[in-house]
């Protein structure tokens, strides 16, 4: 049945699509293998005419690296805080929007407006809220370092100053400013996908439970849970698949630095570290880094998709 | 002795219902004050955004911080225009957004129609292993995509910051999805009536399926808007650089070194406003787009 003409024809129109993706993507997985198992692999010293033996120095380099394994470990803490909260918060939300009629579509409305933002803009945003005063330190300003209007909230409840951000700060203030900003960053999308799902569960299960007089937490664990388990598998998945490639939303905060001022770095990434890689040349170590990420982006998605088909019911 | 178990009875069940209303009106209550909280935090940051972009400096700096500025400043946003050379960063974000879309999606059309239409050998395997590069994350090619538009001599252009982005897997897959939904008989009648593909495709393909379009246009259009990394690693010069890496850097500080916080946050909101337009008018796009792929701009 396959003619000719149709052959011919199909190929021509995808000419333009194959070309650009054999350059610029089936090439680049090739060559990042290549270069991933070339021992110490450096682009200018190949230009040069050097030559590197097979093996897996630049694996056993960068696992050994205290710097990937800050990148690692930061990465993978805000993963497993994010997700959950990000989840949980979500599904909250979809809930209660899903239980209301009046207000509905412009609460709903507002919940997606963080979709549609810059990383970069609005981190800084979140930096200015946290603390207002990023440089200033060892100046006659620095005692405002911990100022800020999240700090006034705080002190209002009785609390007292943090310093989130600026120089000084602790690892965990800084966690918690990053955790706040990606929830915040997380949530639309996460609202979208569940009310979506809610909006499809058919109404005779909450009629059903309704007359078996059953609690509403009962109802929210044994119904409305389980009949969107699919859902939350998708965004539980794409969260892990999102989160382990988290990079922008730092330097939104943060700025190119990944740190506060005087520590450079201390929040850098995965993504960072295969950047760093890259723009200091080693473009072996950064081939293994990246292999190393999909790696991890792989087992932890399949992973998932494991439990979700046990727990999950379709 | 019955009637009186039957009054009991219905006491009991008005009581239960009573019970369940006033229950009920709690909780109403309860999801509404939960509901308005968040909703006041989603939105807070964009206000303190405004609020800031709008004070003098000193105002800024102090530690009780005002919720409204003393003096509007919107001479804030000029100082951004002229500081961080704000217009020629959008003239070229809105270059690199325009004909990126405009060549992307006739990239796109054209394969989603052999996939959709046309029979050929291997078109399975073809398509299966288009899908499975949507597996590997963006960064493992730009590490050797760096190294090949540096050879090819585009650093500092524009063709590096359109080229290597052109082909999306996802929107082509988005497409064709489409397209399959249109009858076949329509393209053999078409066909039977000597209509060339191309115009098939614009008067018939293109129309029925102009949502998706529209939908593939906004998020590539916002994602040149948002990108940051790869334009931050070839696009450096003031004459390429775009919209998203001149806000952070050094454009903001002043003679003394330190950091005009007000006229940076008016920036912000200036990179803010196109995207805020685009989600009030064409909301109903993106969410079409975005609940079946996960993923950002």
């Amino acid at each position: 049945m396959v003619d000719n003409k149709q052959q011919w024809k199909a190929w021509l129109y995808l000419s333009p699509a194959i070309i650009l993706l054999l350059v610029f993507t089936v090439w680049p997985i090739i060559n990042t293998v290549r270069m991933a198992f070339l021992d110490g692999y450096k682009g200018l010293e190949a230009a040069g005419g050097a030559t590197f033996n097979f093996g897996v120095q630049n694996f056993v380099k960068v696992v050994s690296y205290n710097r990937f394994l800050s990148c690692l470990g930061n990465t993978a803490l805000l993963c497993v805080l994010t997700v959950p909260i990000s989840t949980l918060l979500a599904l909250l939300i979809a809930v209660c929007l899903n239980s209301i009629k009046a207000l509905q579509k412009p609460l709903q409305t507002i919940f997606f407006l963080p979709y549609v933002t810059n990383t970069i803009a609005i981190g800084m945003v979140f930096a200015a809220m946290f603390n207002i005063v990023g440089s200033f330190i060892g100046t006659e300003n620095e005692l405002i370092s911990n100022a800020g209007i999240i700090n006034n909230i705080i002190t209002f409840f009785g609390g007292s100053n943090v310093n989130w951000i600026n120089a000084g700060s602790s690892y965990t203030a800084n966690i918690v400013v990053m955790v706040v900003y990606i929830v915040w960053n997380a949530l639309p999308f996460k609202i979208l996908i569940l009310l979506g799902g809610l909006q499809s569960v058919n109404k005779q299960y909450y009629e059903a439970a309704k007359v078996d007089g059953t609690s509403r937490s009962r109802t929210f664990w044994r119904i409305t849970v389980p009949l969107l388990s699919p859902m939350i598998a998708y965004v539980v998945i794409t969260g892990f698949i999102g989160g382990f490639k988290e990079y922008s939303s730092i330097v939104g905060i943060f700025g190119s630095t990944m740190g506060p001022p005087n520590l450079d770095r201390r929040l850098n990434t995965m993504v960072g570290f295969i950047y760093d890689s890259l723009s200091s040349n080693n473009q072996g170590r950064a081939s293994a880094a990246a292999l190393i990420l999909f790696g991890i982006i792989l087992v932890v998605t399949l992973l998932n998709l494991y439990v979700s088909k046990k727990r999950v019911h379709y | 002795m019955s009637e009186n178990i039957k009054v009991m009875k219905q006491k009991d069940i008005s009581k239960v219902t009573r019970h369940a209303k006033a229950g009920g009106i709690a909780a109403k209550v309860l999801t509404y004050v939960f509901l308005v909280i968040m909703a006041l935090i989603v939105l807070f940051p964009f206000y303190w955004m405004i609020n800031s972009s709008l004070k003098t400096v000193d105002e800024y700096r102090m530690s009780t911080p005002t919720f409204w500025p003393q003096h509007v400043m919107w001479s804030n946003y000029s100082e951004a225009f002229r500081v961080a050379n704000l217009g020629r960063l959008f003239l070229n974000t809105v270059i690199v957004g325009v004909i990126s879309t405009v060549l992307s999606l006739v990239i796109t059309v054209l394969s989603a129609f052999a996939f959709a239409r046309l029979q050929f050998k291997g078109k399975n395997v073809l398509f299966a292993g288009l899908l499975a590069t949507m597996m590997i994350p963006g960064e493992l090619f730009t590490i050797t995509n760096y190294g090949t538009v540096n050879d090819l001599g585009w650093m500092n252009t524009y063709t590096v910051l359109i080229v290597p982005f052109l082909v999306s897997v996802f929107y082509i897959y988005l497409l064709r999805q489409n397209f399959l939904q249109i009858p076949n008989e329509l393209y053999l009648a078409a066909k039977v009536d000597g209509t060339s593909d191309i115009k098939y495709l614009w008067k018939v393909m293109i129309p029925l399926s102009l949502p998706t379009i529209i939908s593939i246009t906004i998020l590539k259009m916002m994602g040149a808007w948002n990108s940051y990394i790869w334009p931050q690693l070839v696009a450096t010069d003031d004459l390429h650089k775009l919209i998203t890496n001149g806000l952070r850097g050094t454009a903001f500080l002043d003679e003394a070194g330190e950091t005009n916080y007000p006229a940076q946050m008016a920036a912000v909101a200036l990179v803010s406003l196109p995207l805020f337009l685009v989600f009030v008018f064409l909301r109903k796009y993106i969410i079409r787009g975005v609940s079946r792929s996960g993923i950002k701009g």
